[in-house]
């Protein structure tokens, strides 16, 4: 395998709904701005690109098999290789990875991940509806069938298993809403407190209405190259290009019905030891063995010893705030069962914005600095790759230029992990980028 | 005072008008400006729907009788079934599951897919079972959602079943035992 490059993306704003727009402009849009963004023009573009991977979850939203290819037409890129990946919500992450194994092969030089959904097509409850089917359609969609539901499932058994609090949950919420506030990309700009997230409606006990992400439409593109495929964009578009590494990609899986998840032993990251959890039973329900394993790849192959040492950001799949602590643990950001209390010490904060909370230790490592799903909104097949083009804006010191102000800026950020995730933790991606 | 707000907007609908024509510009510069049009689409579609290898959970369902799969190689219990061991790999075997578990987690849903949404608010739970390592999904009747909290962990449940079967995995359903 050879050295891979995001060198550059681009977002069409996530909004409740886009009806001016079909999805193959949507897409358009955050193509359109990927490439300007580096000089190239649409005929330069043509000329560089060596072809693309597609992202979108659901048939049932386009109402329509084959959206792919109604992309790449759109975006002039027929007759160039292509093809569509599914794995639920974490179809971008997977999309970024199949892109990435696309360059590191030596097939591509030049490869466009692109990624959308169009969810206002349907109400919101058709939508859950569209979600749920992916959960097993046999045993579990019909018993009640709703997203919010499960992860409602799960978390009470992580607060019974480790005492984590609803309030923890809450700070979560708080901290994703404020910071997407300097988010010009992001569909939900609030300013919340942990009493506005408690007395939000319920959803499934005990989450709430703002502990849950909402529905959108949206797209968003990377731009993935060789160190060949860079030389060919700088002397096609004569202009310099800012890349940056991707220097690790994993992944895991588990079983569809969360009910079959049998219990054994964790899965170990570099900084923990067997004893850390002697009387854990892993990964029950209240764990994602599947985000485990991708971490302990992604780390494995970046040579990240202990993430909070050799992260500078996260930005992970926080469909739910309560999914987000229980991450930070898949992660290694914190020891399994640690997770509500490192937000509540306030660790994943950034450390220059005021959250109207009193934090020991904010900002040790900022996670979802852009406000992440909860507060950006999650049109499912571009989420994984808005995390992209954020992390590569990041490392790349360029969020004042794509945002309009620095206030996100992670100061001194080198190398960031991006975490994509599949219902129930079925499917999870991480991946590694860094400077070049 | 959000609620206040609530009930000052009209609930936006599904129905609409049957519109034949619109509006259009002598410019055609000017259809640039020109609202998206959306349509009401109709999509739904009926199954020919198979068990296979999972038909005799639904006529156990049907019979009033629970039943999982036990591997006949390294004897893992399967609550939920399958009919090859996630374990080993070996061919499984069908299996009476016992007449009582325990909660092992729980929700209530105050919203829920378009399908469940009239049954609101419906609580949710995950059966454990001595001798098995995995789990039953249910629902759980009989508590009140609104007086809910973590106490529920571990109480005794057992299972009820419906006396017209549907042939879906709410042919059973769960209640304290306790």
């Amino acid at each position: 395998m050879r050295p891979v490059y995001m060198v550059s993306g681009g977002i069409t704003k996530f909004a409740k709904a886009h009806p001016e727009m079909t999805f193959q402009l949507m897409v358009k849009k955050a193509y359109d701005y990927a490439l300007n963004d580096i000089g190239l023009t649409h005929k330069e573009a043509v000329n560089a690109i060596d072809g693309s991977v597609a992202s979108y979850f659901s048939d049932h939203f386009t109402r329509q098999l084959m959206a792919g290819i109604m992309v790449q037409d759109y975006l002039g890129l027929v007759p160039k290789p292509g093809h569509r990946v599914e794995g639920g919500g974490a179809t971008g992450g997977i999309c970024f990875q199949e892109a990435y194994k696309s360059v590191a092969s030596g097939v591509m030089d030049v490869c466009v991940a692109y990624g959308f959904e169009t969810m206002s097509h349907v109400n919101t409850w058709k939508g859950n509806e569209f979600i749920a089917l992916a959960s097993d359609t046999n045993f579990d969609y019909p018993v009640g069938g709703f997203y919010t539901g499960y992860y409602a499932m799960m978390v009470v058994r992580h607060m019974k298993e480790f005492g984590t609090k609803v309030e923890q949950m809450a700070m979560v919420s708080v901290k994703n809403h404020i910071n997407a506030y300097h988010n010009p990309y992001a569909q939900k700009r609030e300013k919340l407190s942990i009493k506005d997230v408690r007395n939000a409606p319920m959803v499934a006990w005990p989450l709430t209405r703002l502990d849950v992400c909402v529905m959108s439409d949206g797209a968003a593109v990377a731009i993935l190259a060789s160190e060949e495929g860079i030389k060919k964009l700088e002397r096609i578009s004569g202009t310099k290009i800012n890349p940056v590494r991707i220097s690790g990609i994993g992944r895991g899986t588990d079983s569809m019905r969360m009910a079959d998840r049998p219990h054994g032993k964790v899965i170990l990251l570099p900084h923990e030891s067997p004893d850390d959890y002697k009387h854990l039973d892993y990964p029950g329900i209240h764990s994602f063995r599947a985000g485990r394993m991708a971490t302990k790849l992604a780390y494995e192959m970046a040579k990240i010893k202990d993430p909070l040492k050799d992260i500078d950001f996260v930005e992970l799949h926080d469909a739910y705030t309560s999914s987000e602590i229980q991450t930070y643990e898949d992660m290694g950001l914190c020891k399994y069962g640690e997770g509500g209390k490192f937000v509540e010490e306030g660790n994943p904060f950034m450390p220059n914005i005021d959250y109207g909370l009193k934090l020991k230790k904010k900002g040790t490592i900022p996670v979802n600095p852009s406000g992440g799903l909860i507060a950006c909104g999650h049109p499912v097949g571009a989420t994984g790759l808005m995390q992209a083009v954020f992390a590569f804006w990041q490392i790349q010191h360029s969020i004042k230029k794509h945002f309009g102000n620095d206030i996100l800026q992670v100061k001194n950020a080198k190398r960031g992990a991006i975490h994509s995730h599949a219902g129930t933790g079925t499917y999870v991606t991480v991946s590694i980028l860094e400077k070049a | 005072m959000k609620k206040n707000k609530e009930i000052m907007t009209i609930p936006e609908t599904e129905e609409g008008t049957v519109l034949f024509n619109v509006p259009f510009p002598k410019d055609l510069k000017q259809l640039k400006d020109m609202s998206p049009i959306v349509i009401l689409q109709h999509y739904g579609i009926n199954y020919i729907h198979s068990y296979g290898q999972d038909s005799p959970f639904f006529a156990g369902l049907a019979n009033g009788h629970l039943l999982g799969t036990k591997c006949s190689k390294c004897g893992y219990v399967h609550v939920t079934p399958k009919l090859h061991c996630q374990e080993c790999g070996g061919e499984c075997e069908w299996i009476e599951l016992p007449k009582e578990g325990r909660i092992h987690t729980f929700t209530v849903c105050y919203f829920g897919s378009e399908e469940f949404l009239k049954e609101t608010p419906f609580m949710l739970v995950l059966v454990e079972f001595e001798g098995a390592k995995t789990l039953m999904l249910s629902r759980l009747l009989g508590v009140d959602p609104d007086k809910v909290s973590l106490d529920l962990i571990g109480k005794k449940v057992k299972p009820k079943f419906k006396r017209n079967s549907k042939f879906k995995p709410t042919d059973v359903y769960f209640v304290l035992a306790e």
